[in-house]
């Protein structure tokens, strides 16, 4: 992913450290998404389980996206700035939207 | 009451959180990130246990696998919720130079979460699965 610049040295490295962060968070997203997936395929109705497949991959995809983006800004400036409201809710949003597959499969 | 007011205005207009105040160290800001991100992997972990549930218990009393994995579910959304919510908050208060805020959440959570893994387990090993 983008290169890291050399920025003045952070004792802390906190552009990193939020950027793994993000990392982790993507690998807990796939691996909801993963289970969602699995979910929607046995899913009872076939036209139901397409629908929520599209769904979830659509979810997986934004978040992938809103992370990429997110490290991107990271990575440009040895002082990034704050997080923007609206990513955070977008990202918020994606894990919001796999809970609602789960409970349309659940019921 | 007003608070609750306020911090509605401030889901509706996020915009305004930039409005106030001073920008604090882009590291304490950093920290907040990652406290948030730490409560969305906690929702997505609460969101994946409810589709866990529903997967791999599937001889467990419809009831029994609805109720519990509609209670992951909900504290994963609730969770969620507030990993934003929070972080609005915090940022606001180091904005202002006010203490962070407190808050009962992961308490609450923390209790939630030990009575469905007790109510999982007293299910399975009873063996009510119908």
């Amino acid at each position: 992913m983008g290169g890291m610049t050399a920025p003045a040295r952070d004792a802390g490295l906190q552009p990193q450290r939020t950027r793994l962060a993000w990392r982790r968070t993507t690998l807990a997203g796939t691996v909801t998404a993963v289970l969602a997936v699995r979910a929607s395929v046995r899913a009872a109705s076939p036209l139901t389980g397409a629908v929520l497949v599209l769904l979830c991959c659509v979810c997986w995809l934004a978040f992938l996206g809103l992370a990429h983006l997110r490290i991107s800004t990271l990575a440009a400036s040895p002082e990034p700035p704050t997080l923007t409201p609206r990513l955070a809710w977008a990202a918020t949003g994606c894990a919001m939207a796999l809970a609602v597959c789960a409970a349309v499969l659940v019921s | 009451m007003s608070e609750f007011v306020r911090n509605v205005r401030l889901w509706l207009e996020p915009g305004r959180v930039r409005e106030q105040g001073t920008t604090p160290d882009y590291r304490f800001s950093l920290a907040n990130e990652r406290t948030f991100l730490a409560w969305l992997r906690t929702a997505l972990a609460l969101i994946g246990g409810g589709f866990a549930v529903d997967q791999f218990l599937p001889h467990l009393r419809w009831a029994w696998r609805v109720g519990l994995a509609l209670a992951l579910l909900g504290a994963g959304v609730l969770c969620a919720l507030r990993a934003v919510h929070h972080w609005v908050r915090c940022e606001q208060a180091m904005r202002r130079g006010e203490d962070l805020p407190v808050s009962r959440f992961p308490a609450v959570l923390s209790l939630l979460v030990a009575v469905v893994a007790v109510a999982m387990v007293v299910v399975v090993l009873a063996g009510w699965a119908g």
